[in-house]
């Protein structure tokens, strides 16, 4: 049994009365969000994080397939910024080609599976019924198998071949638990007056779920797909660490880490800044998910997440 | 009451027939075993391969059908059949079981009971020093992947070894091999083996488990039974655990079942860390061996644990909260 998902607050415009001025609702918001100092710092580093991953490799003259065979091994120092591996591959070029293909994948699988789960999870709210019968069941059985265990099991249908397969596959098996949440928003958004007034004047039915449910959802829907974006860049990383998923030569920081574990004892940076970077990112995206949560919504208890 | 539940595990036993249904399916869809034999450099001939793949009831050109009669016959006897080796999948599961269980049951047990004793104490602390300390030291830990703080704490347990001059922490296996002395020293052996991949799934559950646990506290403290049961005489101490921590504790048995399958995720990484031979480990292998039978019993085994989780959460949820059992 699902717990009710809360509902959704509707708020007008200068409610907060700030010294009597008018404020738009965006106004509100962006001052709200600005205010929280962990958000705003969530947004700096995933900022520097996704400047670095496409700047950064410019930055060094050594590619992530480059082999330097005079410093095998060596620690970090003025040539190799974060140090080389066993054949001699440039630490930090690495990392950046991890840190980006990660950030690509986490961000495109976000964005695809909260799209999904949007629309799966408010068709079955709206319609009810048979419809939302089936598709929760569709979600409860999705959700008893790990999603990781069946990603490993279907990866000879991406491995080797392009990593835009692995998004689609991350993002098949990652939007259930955002459409539980859409769904129950979509039940109580239903029953609303202008949303039946709608119904009752003829308005097919995903014009009503394009016009009214879904902007009404907008902001759960833009924290979700925030939340979703560390879930995401998770799950990618653990299946190239197992090697299921981003694989040889392309690098992610799942496959850093995993490679350089193996002497990581004496040499550290072989998969010390693979995963600070990596831990760092979903922290950092975190804060933003709660700190939109808390500017969207003040009044609301944080993290209701299922 | 007797009759929901009957209802409920009659249920959980159609899931789990469909939930290990569907693994068998993607699993042979997915796995091609015959490409073990086709890919080396002088293949056998096919009558050989077809044999051994028949052995196993894994050949693909046998209808699907027909292979997935066998397969749920001898499902419903327990039999999960003979793995590509030809070996008896239930003797290796046997094997393997107890080694996974161990870590998923302690480890499940000790990331709720503490992590709802930290969400209950920062709740009713809200904002001192404790309930800021372990939120972003939870907010750390879930950003934190299972495998990046498995090797973690692997290496900080050998730092800790060298630094004591005593291995403290094992950081390999299930037991030191060749181990000698009386059974209580056996134990402890286990057990030194086993605190470190426990922590390396537990800590996530912890984090988890006290986050959630410290809103829904929240909400009940400002909840008007608790005011009435302030207001009949009874000490704040008093009130919270008889009236606040049972109607707070439920919500937390719905994510208990879904916390299952996020732990068996999470050995999968774990076993693998601290050369473990359990199921996650498993797994793995039998996926890169192309193993059919081997990874429908692995996914049977994660759906049983998932969905009798689930179901003993239904059950846990019915006796501490009365409103539903009239449903």
């Amino acid at each position: 049994m699902p717990p009710r998902s809360p509902t959704i607050s509707v708020e007008t415009a200068g409610s907060d009365g700030l010294s009597g001025v008018r404020l738009s609702r965006g106004t509100l918001i962006r001052r709200r969000f600005l205010r929280n100092k962990l958000a705003v710092l969530g947004l700096c580093i995933v900022g520097f994080m996704l400047v670095l991953a496409f700047v950064g490799p410019y930055l060094t003259k050594w590619s992530y397939t480059d082999n330097d065979f005079d410093h095998l091994l060596s620690a970090p120092s003025s040539e190799h910024w974060f140090g080389t591996t066993q054949v001699g591959v440039d630490v930090f070029a690495q990392t950046m080609r991890g840190l980006q293909k990660s950030l690509i994948i986490g961000l495109l699988v976000a964005i695809f599976s909260t799209g999904m789960s949007a629309f799966i999870g408010s068709v079955a709210g709206y319609l009810g019924g048979r419809t939302d019968r089936v598709i929760m069941w569709v979600v409860d059985l999705l959700l008893v198998i790990p999603s990781l265990l069946v990603l490993v099991i279907l990866s000879r249908y991406y491995q080797g071949k392009s990593w835009l397969l692995l998004v689609v596959g991350l993002t098949i098996f990652d939007w259930m638990i955002t459409s539980r949440v859409v769904r129950g928003l979509a039940m109580s958004l239903r029953e609303l007056d202008f949303v039946r007034a709608a119904r009752y004047m003829g308005v097919p039915t995903r014009t009503i779920i394009a016009r009214h449910l879904l902007p009404n959802m907008a902001s759960i829907i833009i924290i979700a797909a925030t939340l979703n974006v560390g879930g995401a860049i998770l799950g990618e990383t653990g299946l190239s660490y197992l090697g299921f998923g981003v694989q040889a030569p392309d690098v992610s920081l799942g496959t850093l880490i995993a490679e350089g574990t193996g002497a990581a004892l004496t040499y550290p940076w072989l998969f010390m800044f693979a995963g600070t970077s990596l831990v760092l990112t979903v922290l950092a995206v975190s804060f933003i998910g709660d700190g939109l949560r808390d500017a969207f919504d003040p009044g609301s208890t944080r993290s209701k997440k299922i | 009451m007797l009759g929901y539940i009957v209802r409920r595990l009659l249920n959980t036993i159609l899931l789990v027939f469909i939930a290990a249904s569907s693994g068998y399916l993607i699993a042979s869809i997915a796995l091609y075993p015959r490409g073990n034999y086709e890919a080396v450099l002088e293949p056998p001939p096919k009558y050989v391969i077809d044999e051994v793949l028949n052995r196993s009831n894994v050949n693909d050109e046998v209808p699907f059908v027909e292979r997935y009669g066998i397969w749920l016959g001898q499902l419903v006897r327990g039999d999960f059949g003979i793995d590509l080796d030809g070996n008896e999948i239930n003797e290796e599961f046997a094997r393997r079981v107890t080694v996974s269980l161990r870590l998923l049951v302690v480890g499940a047990l000790v990331g709720a009971t503490i992590g709802v004793l930290i969400g209950v104490v920062s709740a009713v602390r809200q904002y001192k020093l404790f309930d800021r300390g372990f939120g972003l030291l939870s907010y750390f830990l879930l950003s934190t992947p299972v495998f990046l703080l498995a090797i973690l704490l692997k290496f900080g347990g050998i730092k800790f070894n060298d630094w004591v001059g005593t291995t403290v922490f094992f950081t390999q296996g299930e037991y030191s091999a060749g181990f000698e002395g009386t059974d209580f020293e056996f134990l402890m052996n286990r057990l030194q083996h086993l605190i470190l991949p426990t922590l390396s799934i537990a800590l996530g559950s912890i984090a988890f488990y006290s986050r959630y646990q410290r809103n829904s506290m929240l909400d009940v403290l400002s909840s008007d039974h608790l005011r009435t049961a302030r207001a009949k005489g009874l000490t704040k101490r008093q009130s919270l655990f008889r009236h606040g921590l049972r109607v707070a504790i439920s919500p937390m048995a719905t994510f208990f079942a879904y916390g299952f399958g996020l732990l068996m995720a999470g050995a999968v990484f774990t076993e693998t860390i601290y050369g473990r031979f359990g199921m996650g480990n498993w797994f793995v292998t039998a996926v890169a061996k192309n193993d059919i039978n081997a990874v429908s019993a692995v996914v049977t085994f994660t759906a049983v644990l998932v969905l009798l989780s689930g179901f003993l959460a239904d059950i846990i949820l019915v006796v501490l909260d009365p409103r539903v059992r009239t449903r």
